[in-house]
């Protein structure tokens, strides 16, 4: 791809190109390999582990295409939040693997059928498909070139332009799925002290003081 | 006086029947014996002023029905055949009604039994008082439908129950001949007034019509489907199976509607459309052939019976045979005259027979009987002068009256009439062997009763005995006092315009101009029914047991009523349970709730099975089902679209 | 093969997107592969989305990109608390447990 990597014009055009190849095919290799353990680990602290591993190898493979920022965004998002909450939930949750694991080739030639058409099928139209002709005049946003502005701050002035709607409502999905997930898993537990503002403010006098006539010497 | 006479019943009915619950048993009794008492006195006042003072008269209550030409008035017609029968319907019905006070006094019953009676009564007398066909049609099923009721009086047992649905059925076979005719009345005179019809029947006495495909003299067809439905009505050869099986109602019950009234409304009919009659000798011929040969089958099955109540049963249905004859004659005067005789003296025998039963606690089995005339001499008493008269005994009414039809079918000079007159004269003798079989078997002998019965047996109280009494008068004297004004010389002046006979033949005085011997012959083959009933029951009892051993056959085919019951069983009774039975499952339940509700109902149902099948409930089942549907969407894609 | 084209990528994503499916199928007891077996198939799509972006040059993919992102993030949290609370009310998070839907 001519003009991907414009930061290293000192190193030549070839070798380039080398390490361009092997860096793709180490990061797609891993990616790959990755995802099969993902979905074939024994333990599923291990198919997270393994699925960090899956997101930083794409987030290789896309600093290679020069989407840094997604890279980044990858990273931060998926391995620093997304993985780590599957990771928490696996370990909090005592759950018996093993039980979970009976069963799992009993649908496997399905699956692979199912896969293998799939893949073949998608294989088929990599193999086959073409790009529109005079694919600029589609463009809807043309990328400046890097010389001019970083990856970043591309998106940044395409994203709070043209698409701040676009992004405010990634933002309100955001937030309703934190209220949801505080909502469902939040509960009050009984017999836990806690202070309650509004109680103790609303108090008034009458149920709060109780005046007793106690007879001299009886004690109360 | 002459509305109320009619309507008399019907207000007790309908007082006991809505308030009998209030009024208790008492007070039912006193209101319909009250009401029918006064009805009885009425119906002798009006057979005084209407027949024996000669002023037929009629009583417009109210238009009923009046549609185009079809009008039809809610009329009483007071003529003398009306005054006659309800002197004869509210005299034995007021009887009955005395009788049944203490006959059913421990039915829990009782206003109920009161009301149906009472209802009854009001609607025989409206059948005979009716003034056109549909009124009479109006009377005739009502006593239908009351007759139904009072055989199955007793629900509670299933044999009654049965016998009353048996009773309705075949009526409605004779029914639907009834209803055809009066449509073919009506299609043919433009009216059913009789009035109407009455006038212009010689007119039409030589018209044709098309039934079932056929040209029919149209006299003919009208008056054999109109016969048919007396022969339903009156229990007459082939529709005659219910009567018997109506003796499962309260004894009472037997001796009003099944003995004395509804049965013979078949004969009054016939009588009342006399003038039509007359113009269809055809159907004459065929209304004597059935009445002979009623009257021999019915005398036949006497014979053997065993139920007290069936043989009486069997007596009634020989009987009716011989006033069809008469009227089949034209002598409906005798015919006439004989039922009035034998209104008396058969409701006589059923009561009297009550009475055993009563004493004999609920047995009705005659071979259970046996040496109780000591016991109970005043029903014995009155059972023997029921019995004189049925037999036709001088000077007892039947005499009269059987000797009249008798000679009256002899005189009639024509084939039918001999056929009518040797079948009555066997059927005499029959009549008067069972008729002593009967009183020996109940009363003499040895009792074969157990002992816990027999410590039982008493006379019947007052309430029974008197009506019994009353009774026992009318079957000694009607004869005697009637005569004279039913068939004899004041002929003319008593029955004025109500019974018509074609002009120029007098079949009355023909039967009062046959030879001696056929006069005397009724009363020497009486006499010889009644000597070998005494010398088989009582002289030589192994009589009986040889001949039936000897003739095994014939007494079985007696036993069984001719087969009657297992013939119209096997031609009709199943036929029709199997129709109904696969219109029902496979009709009804199979193609109409098959195809229509249920069938739309099961499909859905199964639709919905097979649906709720793929929703498993697990989550993966669902998520396969996308993933393959996306693979689904590639591969179409792929080779549909882009290929 | 020692240029590296679009078509590379794409297979890479065709590859990891047969994986994630497959994993479903693989796991279908275990909840937790299944929705990492999603994110994987979410990352396929992104790579794809990011190579073509860079391939025709328009800067859109990479912002669709982004967005799949985030809606993946929250579908990721929504789905980890259902399944905390599904495991707190019945003590399994077996996806055969889960048929309450039956019809």
């Amino acid at each position: 791809m001519p003009g991907v990597c414009p930061r290293m014009p000192h190193i030549g055009e070839t070798r380039r190109m080398i390490l361009q190849a092997i860096s793709f095919y180490a990061f797609a290799a891993i990616t790959i390999a990755a995802g099969v353990m993902v979905i074939s680990a024994r333990n599923p602290v291990h198919s997270v582990l393994f699925l960090i591993l899956a997101f930083f190898n794409a987030a290789g493979l896309f600093v290679l295409l020069g989407a840094e920022f997604i890279a980044m965004i990858l990273v931060i998002v998926y391995v620093g939040a997304v993985a780590v909450l599957f990771l928490f939930v696996v370990m909090m949750l005592d759950i018996n693997f093993v039980e979970l694991r009976q069963g799992f080739l009993q649908y496997l030639p399905i699956g692979a059928l199912i896969g293998l058409v799939l893949l073949v099928e998608l294989v088929f139209i990599l193999g086959s498909w073409v790009i529109a002709a005079d694919p600029a005049s589609r463009i809807a946003l043309p990328t400046p070139a890097i010389t001019d502005t970083t990856n970043t701050h591309a998106i940044g002035q395409v994203l709070y332009t043209d698409y701040i709607y676009l992004f405010q409502v990634a933002g309100l999905v955001l937030l309703v799925a934190m209220i949801g997930a505080i909502v469902l898993t939040l509960r009050s537990r009984e017999g836990v002290k806690r202070q309650r503002i509004s109680t103790q403010v609303s108090r008034t006098r009458e149920e709060s003081i109780e005046i007793r006539d106690i007879k001299t010497g009886s004690g109360v | 006086m002459y509305v109320l006479a009619i309507f008399l019943p019907l207000i007790g009915a309908v007082i006991t029947g809505f308030f009998g619950h209030w009024l208790k048993n008492t007070g039912a009794q006193v209101v319909t014996c009250g009401c029918m008492l006064i009805s009885a006195v009425f119906g002798c006042i009006i057979l005084a002023e209407v027949a024996l003072g000669g002023t037929p008269r009629t009583v417009e209550l109210f238009s009923w029905i009046d549609s185009g030409s079809f009008e039809v008035g809610w009329t009483l017609r007071f003529d003398t055949l009306t005054a006659v029968m309800v002197f004869v319907v509210s005299v034995v019905s007021a009887m009955v009604h005395v009788y049944s006070v203490g006959y059913m006094s421990h039915d829990p019953h009782i206003p109920r039994f009161m009301a149906y009676l009472s209802l009854f009564t009001f609607f025989m007398l409206m059948l005979v008082s009716a003034d056109n066909l549909l009124q009479m049609f109006f009377g005739w099923e009502g006593v239908g439908l009351c007759s139904y009721l009072l055989i199955g009086f007793w629900y509670e047992k299933p044999e009654a129950n049965a016998a009353a649905i048996k009773a309705f059925i075949v009526n409605r076979v004779g029914d639907f001949g009834f209803a055809l005719g009066i449509m073919g009345v009506f299609l043919l005179f433009d009216s059913i007034s009789f009035d109407t019809i009455f006038a212009a029947a010689a007119g039409k006495a030589d018209t044709n019509i098309q039934f079932l495909g056929y040209e029919a003299h149209a006299m003919t067809t009208l008056c054999i489907l109109l016969f048919i439905g007396a022969m339903g009505k009156s229990a007459q050869l082939g529709l005659h199976t219910w009567l018997p099986d109506a003796m499962e109602g309260p004894t009472p019950v037997s001796a009003l509607i099944h003995a004395a009234t509804m049965v013979t409304a078949g004969v009054f009919m016939v009588a009342r459309l006399s003038p039509l009659f007359e113009y269809a000798p055809d159907a004459l011929t065929m209304v004597t052939i059935v009445g002979a040969s009623t009257a021999f089958f019915a005398a036949t099955i006497g014979l053997c019976q065993n139920d007290i109540k069936r043989v009486i049963a069997y007596s009634t249905c020989s009987q009716l045979g011989y006033m069809f004859f008469a009227c089949g004659v034209s002598a409906y005067s005798a015919g006439i005259f004989h039922l009035m005789t034998h209104a008396f003296f058969k409701a006589l025998l059923f009561l009297g027979a009550g009475s055993v039963i009563h004493a004999m606690s609920s047995e009705q089995d005659m071979r259970k009987m046996g040496g109780i005339w000591r016991m109970i001499p005043v029903t014995y008493t009155l059972m023997w002068i029921g019995s004189l008269a049925l037999a036709g005994i001088p000077f007892f009414a039947g005499f009269y009256s059987k000797d009249i039809v008798l000679e009256a079918a002899y005189g009639a000079h024509t084939g039918v009439g001999q056929y009518a007159f040797w079948l009555g004269i066997v059927a005499a003798i029959l009549t008067a062997f069972y008729s002593w079989r009967l009183i020996i078997m109940t009363f003499h002998g040895e009792s074969r009763a157990d002992e816990r019965t027999l410590a039982h047996v008493h006379e019947s109280p007052k309430v029974m005995i008197i009506p019994l009494v009353v009774l026992a008068a009318g079957a000694v004297f009607s004869g005697y006092l009637g005569y004279e004004w039913f068939v004899g010389d004041n002929l003319k002046e008593f029955w004025g315009q109500s019974i018509f006979v074609l002009p120029g033949t007098n079949p009355i005085e023909a039967a009062h101009h046959v030879p001696t011997w056929v006069k005397v012959l009724p009363i020497i083959v009486a006499v010889l029914g009644i000597a070998a009933a005494y010398y088989f029951y009582v002289k030589n009892k192994n009589i009986p047991r040889i001949l039936t051993q000897y003739f095994h056959l014939t007494y079985k085919f007696l036993l069984n009523k001719w087969y009657f019951d297992e013939v119209y069983e096997f031609l009709f009774v199943r036929p029709a349970h199997r129709l109904g039975r696969n219109l029902w499952k496979d009709g009804d339940g199979g193609v109409i709730d098959g195809l229509g509700p249920d069938g739309v109902a099961g499909v859905a149902r199964y639709l919905a099975q097979r649906v709720s099948g793929l929703q498993s409930g697990y989550l993966y089942h669902y998520a396969f089902a996308m993933l393959i549907g996306v693979v689904a969407i590639v591969t179409w894609y792929l080779f549909v679209r882009a290929g | 093969m020692i240029e590296i084209g679009l078509s590379h990528y794409l297979t890479v994503a065709a590859i990891l997107f047969t994986l994630g499916v497959f994993g479903i199928f693989l796991n279908r007891k275990n909840v937790i592969i299944i929705l990492m077996s999603i994110e994987l198939i979410l990352l396929s799509v992104n790579i794809n989305l990011v190579a073509f972006s860079v391939h025709l040059n328009d800067l859109v993919g990479q912002i669709f990109a982004l967005l799949v992102l985030a809606i993946a993030a929250a579908e990721a949290a929504i789905g980890l608390a259902v399944i905390v609370v599904y495991f707190r009310n019945r003590g399994s998070i077996a996806v055969e447990d889960i048929n309450l839907m039956k019809g």
